[in-house]
């Protein structure tokens, strides 16, 4: 019942219609598994924060993870490329594969993980240098480029491709902390495709962004799609519907469910995906 | 309605507010008022600090110069020992005959005016003769400085009231003096040989020049060792190091050594590097190894807060693109943390700068007339020229006593002035 919503979810009662755009999306040709994911547990000291979690991540798609706060939608996220390294006394068992390699094996050296699987977090965090210095760090450090034009030529096409060159082009040795919050996670994005990675992971991409921003992110994650294997971690629910073919349901730690984004959304085989969808918790 | 169950009807929730707030008001008053007497009173003992130090120590930069043209007898300088003649005697006779006085067969005027004379005007008479002997039987005018009383004489710190058998100079001495000021022979300037020359037993000639040396090159020792080290030991452990009890246990004890007295740093060196290591004592060297001991606590702590300060979100951001750990420290977090960095490393050198007790211990305390012959020669720092200073009987050196510290504070607003600068210029917003 629409009455019963919780305030916060309000926004999320124009779901339903969204879903219905997005039915073109749900006849998904099988697309080959990028990432695939096998009885991950992940342990922050004491606290278990995953259970068992298998998940396949299709190429050339964007899969959302959805699901109320502190579910573990994040921590799935970060264990993909190692982030989950980083924070002390954390623990990962398990299976991530990606292309069916294990990225928790001792051979992959996380630098090289991370160099395949791009990041985006919450808050846009791009570093106190200039716009171009922004986008050149990746390829810089990992000397993908030869040289000064061809370096010029990757922060120009990633640029393009996340749709902020038109933006910044005649002030490419400005500040990257000056731009708007909206054009911050673009930039954000540049930096993470011009090391060319074979995924993008984002992590509530939007969350501190206004609609419009939101708007033009989402174009982008759908044209970007096409040549990247995209996981977003989603507070909203029209968002997971608009932008991912896929969709997976944590619940306290737990995959409820994944499947199609159409029907997960229409037609959820959970009754806490339901809950969930219809706004009766979260 | 639910109305009649509220406890305060709205007239006497203002009634009480108001009743209270008349407290509340006079409790803010009393607050702010107690916050500017704190202030006051600490301007106030800052002034009197200061205003005490200025007013005792301002004289120095005053000196008062005497030219007297000498004529270097050649019956009186043996040409092939130029050494043994007595050129205090020579100067003084020239004196004498400026004043229209000649000396007595006892030699007493004479004798008088060398009180009123600094016998650098002889040393450097005897350096003219031996780097050129052809001087010898011509006459040549020397200015240099007059003996200190008699300079406080002319600062009116030796006053011709006080009566004449308690003060150092007697009444003859005073109408010399006034009538070689009246002639021109003595002249008042700013005293140029207090920044230009080195301690001395006499306080007419001694300045800071060695001590500012020594100073400079003991805090070179101890910026190059401390500053490195720190810095990289903070990164370390902010950075790198596990967080376990080891990690927990060091920290405590940087903590614990960053309160430790700093005489206790003297011992140390003392103990380490001149008895074990025989670094020689007294030099800039081991001041600055001592210093850079005590130094080290603070620089990294400083260190560890300016790292904790760089949001974790730029750490990520740059692992996330692949950096790696060294990478994302070196390329991205350090960098962003240096203005921190850098103005507790110069804060903290600025309290080596002062720095007193341990150098004590290794012996800095001792006369040095000149600057450190490098970094292993004998040498003397500000602070301790200071201390030696105050501790000597010639009235003169009182005053040097706070004209040294005012060189000091000097060089401590400087290096304020530079760590608020450096922030101000580096400071980045994110």
């Amino acid at each position: 019942m629409p009455s019963q919503r919780d305030d916060a979810m309000a926004h999320d009662t124009t779901a339903p219609v969204h879903i219905a755009v997005d039915r073109q999306h749900a006849a998904l040709p099988a697309a080959p598994v990028k990432i695939r994911a096998r009885d991950v547990n992940v342990f922050y000291g004491e606290k278990q924060a995953l259970f068992d979690v298998s998940l396949d991540v299709p190429e050339n798609s964007v899969t959302a993870l959805i699901g109320p706060s502190g579910c573990g939608k994040s921590t799935f996220l970060r264990s993909i490329n190692r982030m989950n390294d980083t924070i002390p006394g954390c623990k990962v068992t398990g299976r991530i594969e990606l292309d069916g390699e294990d990225v928790n094996d001792r051979s992959i050296d996380p630098v090289v993980l991370r160099a395949r699987v791009g990041m985006v977090f919450q808050k846009p965090n791009p570093f106190p240098k200039t716009i171009f210095e922004n986008v050149a760090y990746g390829p810089r450090i990992h000397g993908i480029a030869s040289g000064k034009t061809e370096l010029e030529g990757i922060v120009e096409s990633s640029l393009k491709r996340a749709g902020l060159w038109a933006e910044v082009a005649d002030r490419l040795h400005q500040p990257g902390t000056g731009l708007s919050g909206g054009q911050q996670q673009r930039l954000v994005i540049a930096r993470a495709i011009a090391v060319s990675p074979e995924v993008i992971l984002m992590d509530e991409p939007c969350s501190a962004l206004d609609p419009i921003a939101t708007a033009r992110i989402e174009e982008l994650i759908d044209e970007l799609r096409n040549q990247y294997c995209i996981v977003i971690v989603t507070h909203s629910m029209a968002q997971a519907a608009r932008v991912s073919q896929k969709t997976a349901f944590f619940h306290l730690g737990k995959l409820v469910e994944a499947g199609p984004t159409g029907e997960i959304f229409t037609n959820p085989r959970d009754s806490r995906t339901q809950d969930y969808i219809t706004g009766r918790f979260g | 309605m639910t109305d009649a169950a509220l406890p305060t009807p709205a007239t006497n929730l203002r009634q009480t507010v108001e009743a209270r707030l008349k407290k509340r008001h006079a409790q803010e008053m009393r607050f702010r008022l107690y916050g500017r007497m704190a202030i006051i009173v600490a301007l106030a003992f800052l002034a009197v600090l200061l205003g005490r130090i200025v007013t005792q120590g301002y004289s120095t930069f005053i000196d008062y110069q005497i030219a007297v043209p000498v004529h270097l007898d050649a019956s009186k300088i043996d040409k092939a020992d130029p050494t043994g003649a007595n050129y205090d005697l020579m100067v003084a006779n020239s004196v004498l005959a400026k004043l229209g006085e000649t000396d007595d067969e006892f030699g007493n005027k004479s004798g008088k005016v060398m009180e009123i004379m600094s016998n650098d005007l002889g040393f450097q008479l005897l350096k003219m003769v031996r780097e050129d002997p052809s001087l010898i039987g011509k006459t040549i005018t020397v200015s240099g400085p007059v003996k200190s009383d008699a300079a406080l004489y002319f600062k009116g710190q030796i006053q011709r009231a006080t009566p004449e058998d308690e003060r150092k100079l007697d009444n003859q001495q005073l109408d010399w003096m006034d009538k070689l000021k009246a002639s021109g022979a003595v002249t008042s300037g700013f005293n140029t040989g207090f920044l230009t020359r080195s301690d001395s037993t006499e306080p007419e000639q001694a300045g800071v020049l060695g001590a500012i040396v020594g100073s400079m090159m003991m805090l070179l020792v101890t910026a190059t060792l401390a500053i490195p080290i720190g810095v990289l030991a903070a990164t370390y452990l902010e950075e790198f190091a596990p967080k376990n009890r080891w990690t927990d246990l060091i920290e405590v004890n940087i903590n614990n050594l960053a309160a430790v007295p700093s005489i206790v740093y003297g011992l140390l060196g003392l103990a380490v590097f001149i008895n074990w290591m025989a670094v020689p004592r007294s030099s800039p060297l081991v001041g600055g190894l001592v210093l850079a001991l005590m130094s080290l606590p603070t620089v990294i702590i400083a260190t560890r807060s300016a790292l904790k300060a760089v949001p974790p979100s730029i750490r990520e951001a740059a692992l996330g693109v692949g950096a790696s750990r060294t990478q994302t420290v070196f390329h991205h977090v350090l960098p962003l943390a240096m203005p921190g960095v850098m103005t507790g490393a110069i804060l903290s050198l600025a309290h080596a700068l002062g720095e007193t007790a341990p150098l004590l211990m290794i012996g800095m305390v001792s006369f040095v007339p000149g600057v450190p012959e490098g970094f292993t020669g004998a040498a003397t720092v500000l602070p301790v020229q200071v201390f030696i200073w105050e501790n000597a009987s010639e009235r003169g050196f009182h005053e040097r006593t706070a004209a040294a510290i005012i060189v000091l504070l000097v060089f401590m607003i400087i290096m304020n002035l530079a760590a608020i600068l450096v922030r101000r210029r580096f400071e980045r917003r994110w």
